[in-house]
């Protein structure tokens, strides 16, 4: 079980808790605004976009090559964003803090 | 195993030099090939651009036959952001409950009447039926209009032939007309009434702008979405296997969705006009020239996707561009996204096995290349789980 805490566009925090499964399936299944999963999570439509706060990069580890060349055209991008279908649940990820990223 | 293969034209040409030529009625497109490279050209709308004169981004270009601008898609921001936020909402509703039940009901319907019949050529009997009623849920108008629509054939721009068809677009047009003007008269819930009430910056938008949102919504989703099914079910004749696994697995359903709309392209390409003089892949593009964006190409990279040319129906990172990528992604993904995931499971719950007796392919003329986009016809049995 892990505790993984959403920051909205509009600063509200909401905490969630899982345990498999993807953080995007997570986000969408808790109707977490900003987080749409469009293409159901095969890192093909940039749609779940957050930025890791910088002391829990180590939680969720860095984007793949895939990953990364998806996010460097995201006009929001920085070097803590992931595309959180990329990011599997597990106990490593229990306190970690997401920022839900603007929408293009 | 051959029938059902899209075979990529276009991998020489995207090894070698990375992108392509076209004439296209003396207007001459250079056509991107990388997945690098076409999503860095998708995303700088600056340099190029969609919103030059109305149909020229399009390939073959429309210019001879069409004066609406197709609104949002051949807008530039930030004006594109004003009419795309209006608009997003109504076509996210494939996503609610209910659309996704009205839609389910229609496709359980289809499907039960073509393994009724057994014997079916899929592209009008099944394809453009199932892509004209869902429609309807679309605009939210009653069912019996996708009757219109069915008979007007596969193509709303091209008769029999493939070249450009001005009688049958100004089909199209004059229909979009006439239900504008009577939603004007007698408006309901649906999305023309809509458009009609809806304002951006402060102004109510006009016929030709509601035309523009119109002839968008119909000819997008066309063409692309009977291609998807048709080649669907081609696919799953070939591998019964798939099918199953479908049955056995449902949560594949949504990767399965994903990696046969990589691997079919339903949309070949798009073009964009460059405001300025520039380059991609070392290769010179003058200012007022245009580039396409060939999805189906950068689709079949191998430099991203193993084994490109196979469809591995649980395919786990699928960054495929055929909903096209960045500002002008495609507004109908929603919608035919949810058609392709209720066609998959009413399959795999109905459909034991599918024979294709005959067909005869759609192959598009790209000049240097010919790409396979699905059939003309193809006619097969259904057998019945």
């Amino acid at each position: 079980m892990a505790k993984i805490t959403f920051i909205t566009t509009e600063n509200k925090s909401i905490i969630l808790e899982g345990t498999t499964g993807s953080l995007m399936q997570l986000a969408v299944d808790n109707s977490i605004p900003g987080i749409d999963g469009d293409c159901g999570g095969v890192c093909s439509c940039a749609t779940c976009h957050v930025h890791v706060h910088p002391e829990h990069v180590e939680k969720t580890g860095e984007a793949s090559e895939i990953e990364t060349d998806m996010l460097e055209l995201n006009d929001h991008y920085n070097e803590y964003s992931r595309l959180c279908c990329q990011i599997e649940i597990n106990e490593k990820l229990d306190g970690v803090v997401l920022q839900v990223a603007e929408s293009e | 195993m051959e029938k059902s293969k899209l075979l990529d034209p276009f991998e020489e040409a995207r090894l070698s030099k990375g992108y392509g030529k076209m004439n296209d009625q003396d207007d001459p497109v250079t056509m991107i090939l990388r997945l690098k490279d076409v999503r860095k050209c998708a995303h700088n709308w600056k340099a190029f651009q969609s919103g030059a004169t109305p149909g020229r981004i399009v390939v073959p270009s429309e210019v001879n036959i069409r004066d609406t601008r197709q609104i949002p898609f051949e807008v530039d921001p930030p004006l594109h952001k004003d009419y795309r936020s209006l608009i997003e909402p109504w076509f996210k509703r494939p996503l609610e409950k209910e659309y996704k039940q009205k839609l389910t009901g229609q496709i359980e319907a289809i499907v039960d009447e073509v393994i009724a019949k057994k014997t079916v050529e899929v592209v009008q009997d099944f394809s453009l039926r199932l892509q004209s009623r869902a429609l309807t849920l679309l605009l939210n108008i009653p069912f019996e209009e996708s009757e219109t629509w069915i008979g007007w054939g596969t193509h709303v721009f091209r008769s029999e032939g493939e070249s450009l068809d001005a009688d049958k677009a100004n089909l199209l047009y004059d229909y979009i007309d006439q239900q504008i003007i009577k939603a004007e008269r007698n408006p309901g819930n649906d999305l023309y009434s809509m458009l009609l009430s809806s304002e951006v910056n402060g102004k109510k938008l006009t016929h030709e702008e509601v035309k523009g949102v119109m002839i968008l919504t119909f000819a997008g989703g066309r063409d692309t979405v009977i291609n998807a099914v048709t080649n669907s079910i081609a696919y799953f004749a070939e591998h019964p296997e798939s099918l199953k696994q479908l049955r056995e697995n449902p949560d594949v359903t949504g990767k399965a969705v994903e990696e046969l709309i990589r691997y079919f392209s339903p949309l070949t390409h798009m073009g964009r006009v460059a405001t300025q003089d520039t380059q991609v892949c070392e290769h010179a593009i003058k200012a007022d020239s245009r580039i396409s964006l060939c999805w189906a190409s950068a689709n079949r990279d191998a430099s991203v996707f193993e084994n490109p040319n196979d469809i591995v129906l649980d395919r786990k990172v699928n960054p495929h561009v055929s909903f096209g990528f960045g500002t002008h992604n495609c507004l109908g993904a929603t919608h035919a996204r949810q058609i392709m995931n209720i066609l998959l499971v009413t399959l795999a719950k109905k459909v034991k096995s599918i024979e294709i007796l005959d067909y005869t392919e759609n192959i598009e003329d790209l000049e240097e290349f010919k790409r396979k986009v699905g059939y003309d016809s193809i006619k097969v049995n259904f057998n019945a789980l």
